[in-house]
């Protein structure tokens, strides 16, 4: 679909400016892109392509390399469900096939109405509250089905309270100017100057 | 969900049930920032002797001594770099996403207290892509410690210490926690590990300068240390094992649960069973297995429940403590479907670039999926060795490597562990010899 739109452009530069070499904002600047359009469009990558200086290809072969990074649009909601050892201890795999007959897709496929994308993925660090799963990146914890079934009812629904996919954080780093020290290339630099501190100074601290 | 106990002193999880904890004003009341300004009215060098003395070990999984690990810094080589390990993927570790979304301002004072005292000129935040909560606590607290002064220009008013942290995130591949691939990924590339040597990024690291990578936990008890000492910390737990140490208790047992625990004296029958802990089996049930640190990690049984949660001791015992996830399996698993379950996980993370990892994993669980379906074959328990083989020769524990990192050798754990405890069971999904001859026949005839 799009460039970055004239907003995001301004956060994608706030973001590059906090990194000494550009190149390594393309992954915030890739979920920039997928939280604007719900996917990683074409034009994005070449967009972004621009913004850091490498070339559409080099963003592509990053951008594939990941698996949150979507290159073709998906549901409204991804629902991730667990299947690592922990969760699969707990029942995993039932709530899995649970799933997929609720909905009428395979792990993997998005819903005909296009609302809903079904994964199995790996383990999302929540080992203790199995069996667990995330939509667009938000936790539900030890879910029966009868929870599964609430869940589709309310994403359905509009009324879960999670964000369209894309959405990371609602909140960003945002360092006014005169706080931010500065970042330099990381060539020529020298020693820190409070190396050079030695215990005996005062002054120094609150 | 449950995070903690007993009445154990807890130090990087002490504010867990503080309601605003997460918060500058809650943190702030609870005495954060106390180490930073020790930390300044210290010498960089005194610092990085505390976190020597207090014998830290990183908390990540392979245990090395975080003020060793510092000291490669190789000297008059600047910039120097602070990357921290937020890629908490390991399957059954789940403690460094309740630190950073619980206690965020305690990490970002952790690594103003390491930049300090290793001349580290800017720290990356790396946070696993998938752990949008924590990223936003993260993103809160910083925005928050800057504007309070504890980081960017001037830190503290200090005219000599500036330093920036910036928060970044991933976007889901579970070997962006090795080290090197961290880096990889930080530079905007796939998240492939680089060649060793060099062995630590400490001496050649982020675009290619020093670099210092520390996992969360870690990170998490320079506060701490600093403002009680080195030698307070190195008191607490067992002599080669320091401090506490978070474990998260899953699988089969009542309370499930994430604990800070002194580090190298509990033991594992404490942890499961204990009910200040995970409380034990469900009734009526016996323990089969348990892995003790994290799917990497050798499989352990009932009659390793007495050792102590201490690095050395479980090495020597032929497994690790890993990234302090105990995954624990009563007599109602199916170990085949366990191992290949934890198999699986490392055939989809495997990031391709070495063969004998590459094609090895997807050969095991191939194998392993073709042995579930009821069509293995007599000698594929042997081909599974095999392949184990090929991929860690000799199959020793610390594996050899044949790869560049361990993942490869870490999907070789279960499937030795397993077999060797297990292969009755692994025998019972083959068709009967017997059976598949007579089947032949039939069909030939």
């Amino acid at each position: 679909m799009a460039r970055l739109s004239p907003a995001n452009l301004m956060v994608a530069h706030e973001i590059i400016g906090r990194y000494p070499v550009p190149r390594s904002a393309l992954i915030p600047l890739l979920h920039l892109a997928q939280e604007q359009d719900g996917y990683v469009a074409e034009d994005s990558m070449a967009h972004i392509a621009e913004l850091v200086g490498v070339t559409p290809a080099e963003v592509m072969g990053t951008c594939s390399f990941y698996e949150m990074l979507k290159r073709a649009p998906v549901g409204d909601y991804m629902v991730n469900i667990c299947h690592g050892i922990s969760c699969h201890l707990l029942g995993a795999s039932e709530l899995i096939h649970h799933a997929e007959s609720i909905l009428g897709v395979k792990s993997g496929r998005t819903t005909e109405d296009g609302k809903i994308t079904l994964e199995a993925v790996e383990c999302i660090a929540a080992c203790t509250e199995a069996p667990c799963l995330q939509v667009n990146y938000r936790y539900r914890n030890r879910v029966t089905a009868e929870d599964f079934d609430q869940l589709v009812g309310e994403l359905r629904a509009g009324s879960a309270g999670v964000a369209p996919h894309g959405n990371l954080a609602k909140v960003r780093q945002h360092v006014s100017e005169d706080r931010w020290a500065g970042v330099s290339p990381p060539d020529g630099q020298g020693e820190p100057p409070w190396m050079t501190r030695n215990p005996s100074d005062d002054g120094v601290g609150s | 969900m449950t995070a903690a106990a007993g009445q154990d002193l807890r130090i990087v999880t002490s504010r867990f049930e503080v309601e605003d904890g997460h918060t500058m004003a809650g943190y702030e009341r609870t005495g954060g920032y106390a180490g930073l300004r020790r930390a300044l009215e210290m010498a960089p060098a005194e610092v990085h002797g505390e976190v020597r003395a207090a014998s830290l070990l990183g908390r990540g999984g392979a245990g090395f001594p975080a003020g060793v690990k510092w000291g490669f810094c190789p000297p008059g080589v600047w910039p120097r770099y602070l990357v921290v390990n937020g890629d908490e993927s390991e399957p059954g570790t789940y403690k460094d996403r309740l630190l950073m979304e619980r206690d965020p301002h305690q990490l970002i004072e952790g690594c103003l207290i390491a930049c300090y005292a290793l001349g580290l000129s800017q720290c990356f935040l790396y946070v696993r892509g998938e752990m949008a909560h924590a990223q936003e606590r993260l993103a809160s607290a910083l925005n928050e410690a800057y504007e309070a002064g504890y980081v960017g220009r001037n830190v503290l008013g200090a005219d000599d210490f500036s330093v920036d942290i910036t928060l970044h995130w991933g976007a889901g591949a579970y070997i962006v926690g090795e080290e090197t691939a961290l880096i990889e990924s930080l530079e905007g590339s796939r998240g492939m590990p680089r060649l060793k040597p060099p062995y630590f990024p400490a001496s050649i690291g982020l675009y290619g300068k020093p670099t210092i990578v520390n996992n969360v936990e870690t990170l998490a008890n320079l506060p701490w240390i600093v403002s009680n000492g080195g030698a307070a910390f190195a008191a607490m737990g067992a002599e080669t094992s320091t401090g506490t140490r978070v474990f998260a208790v899953s699988g089969h047992v009542v309370s499930p649960g994430v604990f800070e625990v002194p580090f190298g004296t509990t033991t594992f029958r404490d942890i499961i069973f204990d009910p200040r802990y995970a409380g034990g089996l469900h009734p009526g049930r016996n323990l089969k297995t348990f892995i003790p640190g994290g799917a990497s990690a050798p499989w352990f049984f009932e009659e390793h429940l007495d050792i102590p949660l201490e690095k050395a001791t479980v090495d020597k015992a032929g497994s690790m403590l890993g990234s302090g996830a105990i995954v624990v399996m009563d007599n109602t698993t199916d170990v085949v479907k366990a191992c290949h379950n934890v198999v699986r996980f490392f055939a989809r993370e495997s990031c391709g670039k070495c063969t004998p990892c590459r094609e090895g994993t997807s050969w095991l669980e191939k194998i392993l999926s073709r042995i579930l379906a009821g069509q293995g074959r007599p000698q594929d328990l042997d081909l599974l060795m095999d392949v184990c083989d090929n991929i860690s020769p000799g199959i020793h524990w610390p594996p050899r490597q044949t790869t560049i990192c361990p993942l490869g050798p870490s999907a070789v754990s279960p499937i030795a562990s397993a077999l060797e405890r297990f292969r009755g069971e692994f025998e019972a999904y083959l068709p009967g010899t017997a059976v598949s001859v007579s089947t032949k026949s039939e069909v030939a005839s």
